[in-house]
């Protein structure tokens, strides 16, 4: 049993650790954000070990191999988040306590992963929202932090009611909640299909599916840096995870009504998260809307409905995290010397900071998906995974989607590279701590594609 | 020999360029790694020679193959027939050349000589891989480079073309990339490879969907009309080596993948969409040739009449008689050393001159001697004279299309003829006011070519003159590749 909760477990002791480090008050935060990150990489390396299958708690709880590589994909990026965004942590009063809610955050997640039946996944759905909701809240000194916070907690409230009637209306024509024995419950009746528009619902907000989308670029913006990228990267990864894995094998039996909710969504979600994104000023409102396009492309992956639509998504998210954080942690460097944040202001960034500039252009040309960065194979498998339904209408909208996304991100390397500007941002100092991030994303970015054994990892 | 090589050739010197320290340093090390493409691309072709002379019939030579995500049935397989060798010795020249002519760019010299690099290494990788999705990868890995290069060296409204070059390249591949992802799940087998999907049956529907997708698709890299708006643009804001690559390697790119994915592997609807292809490439030579009159921008004129010399190649490909394709290929080639030398010439000129206006020129002649021998070679090449690589090329795609004895074919080989006495126009008209007449007075204290300029000249030159003097190694070189895909073209339709 202690095996198959490892990653729970570690997690919890890194937590209650913080809590009795915290109460010591001895530790500067200098050697505090050291001690997290050294916690963290070992937390990460151990999930490579005694990994074992297995059912706990009469099937509320389930691991699996897959189950425990998604956990670790959500790890490394908890700690990359703890190297990118270093020099806001130093300077936060309550460092340790964002690291706690983070890590509850973290533990809600694992939860949803490895939850066997409705009650478990809403427990844990909950637990991983509500201390996001905190850690949007914590530039204290700014009324947008707050107005996030605010956002983020009526819109999870409002997503957590809707859930809460679908599984009861499912509990109510099924007459059972767990994962293993629902789909022979499931026939596509029109009760059943309410209830699962409704559970649709509820994923589609966590994910920032359109129409379902509204929360997000407002609560990108005003949440700090960390908890957005937390936001963007982290928490849609484990919804995506669990996602899938719900339409696969819970609601197997009603493929074909979730297959066109599927697409349709996803068309949607592509065409006007790339629209609204073409006109952002604001980097965090601009990574908003370029990642309620991503999730698009994801939702092509998943139309798939066979176990190459899971890998390839599994390998998406993973290519996602180090394009995305490399590109947050891009923008919080400018952030936190300069505090700007727009497009603009980085014309010209190339003549003072090339380093940043190559990573940032690494990052973009990987969400972009343009070889040889990984994001190019990542959304290549995704389109394939979706075209082997044969829907060729489909994938051609998300290739052409591909097309627009290019138009904006090259928008930011155009200002980065080509745009002159007499006063360009000045020389950044990026503490080592971040710079080893930023360079982790990039080999992540570069080598994740190219070495193909990743991919049969997962597989 | 190894076809790694080719690809670990210019990854080598990218690297290197990036770890030198000053711009003459990486201006040597560029310049000896185009120098070893040179050699390595002539070695390719000797011992591909030596094979075939040894008699050694396999359609693809040198193969070598490694998996690469075996889940999705992809694997790195390269092979080189007479076609792709074509191709690369090409390359190889262009390369070379570009590299020679950008020796005096001060800007971000590392950078600049990085992606030109970058540019060759997806353009070799093209030319030799064997699996469709590879070849995808290669395909995109060029048209990145080509943006920064415009954007960033490039002149006159640069934003404006960098930007419509990336999107209207890569709308092109993302329909390339349906297509490949049609031919992949509808083959009998699934897979990327080429010669397997060459040789397997793929039902007739499919291919009625697919071929548009990729033959659209790829021509948009080779100026297909209606998509050919992003030439002119591109190739006039373009840094000199930017021109030089994008209208001799990259465009060939688009040719390449219309011939050999689209053609080749979907024959059954080549023949159905032949009509289409001839309409529309016979649009762009007669379209390309008028609006290439009335420029008087010396770059202009040379990206418009690439829109024109580029209909040849489609031209060549959508007649699918063997003369024809083999035309299209040489044709591609020329034009590749053509329009590499006509772009390196302007570039020369406009350095010393500060203007691309014909009309403010005159007179050249008398300051700069070798830079106005260089551009009248080039223009006589252009208007296809004689002896010259232009001559040859287009001569072989007459011959071919005139090998179709309907009457559409006959009118259409009628017509693109025609477009060669405006070619004449236009170029004579353009090298005699830029050569000829008084000298302008403000060009009075111009210098001629310096050692890379010429270096870069010559080479070029040679190869235009090889090609026009000795068509038959090249012709010996490329038959037997088209000879096969005319082979696959005359499979008859199975009837379901």
């Amino acid at each position: 049993m202690l095996t198959i909760m490892k990653s729970e477990l570690l997690v919890t002791a890194i937590i209650f650790l913080l809590l009795f480090v915290k109460l010591g008050k001895g530790m500067k935060n200098e050697s505090m954000l050291l001690l997290i990150q050294v916690l963290l990489l070992l937390n990460f390396i151990a999930g490579f070990f005694f990994n074992t299958e297995g059912i706990l708690f009469d099937g509320m709880y389930q691991s699996t191999s897959m189950i425990v590589l998604q956990k670790n994909i959500l790890n490394l990026g908890v700690y990359l988040i703890s190297l990118l965004f270093s020099s806001w942590f130093k300077r936060s009063e309550h460092m340790p306590e964002f690291f706690m809610l983070m890590l509850s955050a973290l533990l809600g997640m694992f939860f949803l992963i490895s939850s066997g039946n409705l009650l478990m996944f809403f427990l844990a759905l909950e637990l991983s929202t509500i201390p996001v909701a905190a850690m949007a809240n914590f530039d204290l000194d700014k009324k947008r932090s707050s107005e996030a916070a605010m956002k983020m907690i009526l819109t999870s409230a409002f997503s957590s009611g809707i859930l809460l009637f679908g599984i009861s209306l499912i509990y109510g024509a099924t007459g059972t909640i767990s994962f293993s024995e629902l789909p022979q419950h499931l026939d596509g009746t029109p009760l059943q299909v309410l209830a699962f528009v409704f559970l649709f619902a509820a994923f589609a907000f966590k994910l920032s599916i359109v129409p379902f989308h509204l929360w997000t670029a407002d609560v990108y913006e005003g949440a700090p840096m960390a908890t957005t990228s937390f936001l963007s990267v982290i928490s849609k990864g484990a919804v995506a995870f669990i996602f899938i894995s719900t339409l696969y094998k819970v609601f197997q039996p009603m493929q074909g009504t979730w297959y066109n909710m599927v697409m349709i969504l996803s068309i949607a979600t592509m065409i006007i998260g790339n629209l609204f994104a073409l006109r952002q000023q604001n980097i965090k409102r601009f990574l908003a809307f370029s990642s309620i396009a991503q999730v698009g492309f994801i939702l092509v992956g998943i139309s798939s409905g066979a176990k190459e639509g899971l890998s390839s998504v599994v390998y998406f998210i993973l290519i996602y995290i180090f394009s995305n954080l490399a590109a947050f942690g891009v923008a919080t460097a400018i952030e936190s010397q300069t505090g700007k944040e727009n497009i603009d202001d980085c014309k010209g960034l190339y003549q003072t900071n090339p380093f940043l500039s190559w990573v940032l252009a690494l990052a973009l040309f990987s969400l972009a998906g343009i070889p040889p960065t990984a994001g190019f194979f990542g959304k290549l498998f995704l389109l394939t995974a979706g075209a082997s339904t044969g829907s060729y209408f489909f994938i051609t909208i998300a290739a052409l989607n591909m097309i627009i996304s290019l138009y904006y991100y090259l928008r930011v390397i155009r200002a980065v590279f080509m745009d002159k500007n007499e006063q360009p941002v000045e020389k950044i100092k990026i503490d080592l701590s971040a710079k080893l991030g930023l360079t982790i994303c990039a080999a992540g970015i570069v080598l994740v594609g190219l070495l193909s054994w990743i991919y049969d990892y997962i597989q | 020999m190894n076809l790694l090589l080719l690809i670990l050739t210019p990854l080598l010197t990218a690297v290197a360029v990036l770890l030198m320290r000053n711009a003459t340093q990486v201006r040597w090390v560029s310049f000896i790694g185009a120098a070893v493409q040179l050699v390595l691309a002539f070695a390719l072709f000797f011992a591909f020679r030596n094979e075939r002379m040894a008699g050694n019939t396999a359609e693809m030579l040198f193969q070598i193959q490694y998996n690469w995500f075996p889940a999705w049935h992809i694997s790195f397989h390269l092979g080189v027939d007479g076609i792709s060798i074509a191709m690369i010795l090409l390359t190889a020249f262009v390369v070379i050349a570009g590299v020679l002519v950008s020796w005096n760019v001060e800007k971000m010299t590392k950078e600049f000589y990085f992606l030109l690099i970058l540019l060759s290494l997806g353009a070799y990788g093209f030319f030799i891989s064997l699996d469709l999705f590879i070849l995808f990868f290669f395909l995109e890995i060029a048209v990145i480079p080509k943006y920064l290069l415009i954007g960033i060296w490039g002149s006159g409204k640069k934003e404006y073309s960098a930007n419509k070059l990336a999107l209207m390249l890569m709308g092109g591949s993302a329909l390339v990339l349906v297509g490949l992802l049609g031919i992949y799940f509808n083959a009998p087998e699934k897979t990327f490879d080429l010669l397997t999907l060459s040789k397997s049956y793929i039902p007739a529907e499919v291919q009625q969907i697919c071929f548009p997708l990729l033959f659209v698709g790829f021509g948009v890299f080779t100026a297909l009309f209606p998509f050919h708006t992003w030439v002119p643009d591109g190739h006039s804001s373009a840094p000199t080596a930017g021109s030089m690559f994008l209208a001799g390697i990259s465009m060939k790119l688009g040719g390449y993948g219309c011939l050999r994915v689209a053609t080749y592997i979907l024959h059954d609807a080549a023949k159905d969409y032949s009509t289409i292809i001839i309409v529309l490439s016979v649009i762009a030579i007669l379209y390309g040739a008028f609006a290439t009159m009335m420029q008087k921008d010396l770059k202009y004129i040379n990206a418009y009449s690439s829109v024109s010399h580029c209909g040849f190649v489609l031209l060549g490909i959508g007649m699918m008689t063997k003369t024809s394709m083999t035309g299209a290929v040489m044709q591609m080639v020329s034009h590749g050393l053509m329009t590499a030398l006509f772009f390196a010439v302007i570039g020369m000129i406009y350095e010393r001159t500060h203007t691309r206006q014909v009309n403010e020129m005159g007179g050249l002649l008398k300051r700069m001697p070798f830079i106005g021998t260089v551009l009248f070679i080039v223009g006589l090449c252009s208007l296809g004279l004689p002896g010259l690589s232009g001559f040859v090329a287009e001569m072989t795609v007459f011959m071919g299309s005139w090998e179709r004895p309907d009457t559409f074919s006959r009118v259409a080989t009628i017509l693109s003829c025609l477009s060669l006495v405006v070619t004449a126009v236009y170029i004579l008209r353009a090298i005699t006011k830029t050569a000829m007449g008084p000298l302008k007075e403000q060009f009075a204290t111009l210098t001629d070519a310096r050692w890379n300029e010429k270096l870069a000249a010559i080479i070029l030159v040679v190869g235009i003159i090889a090609i026009g003097t000795a068509p038959f190694w090249l012709n010996d070189l490329i038959n037997p590749a088209t000879e096969i895909i005319k082979q696959h073209l005359m499979i008859p339709t199975p009837i379901d």
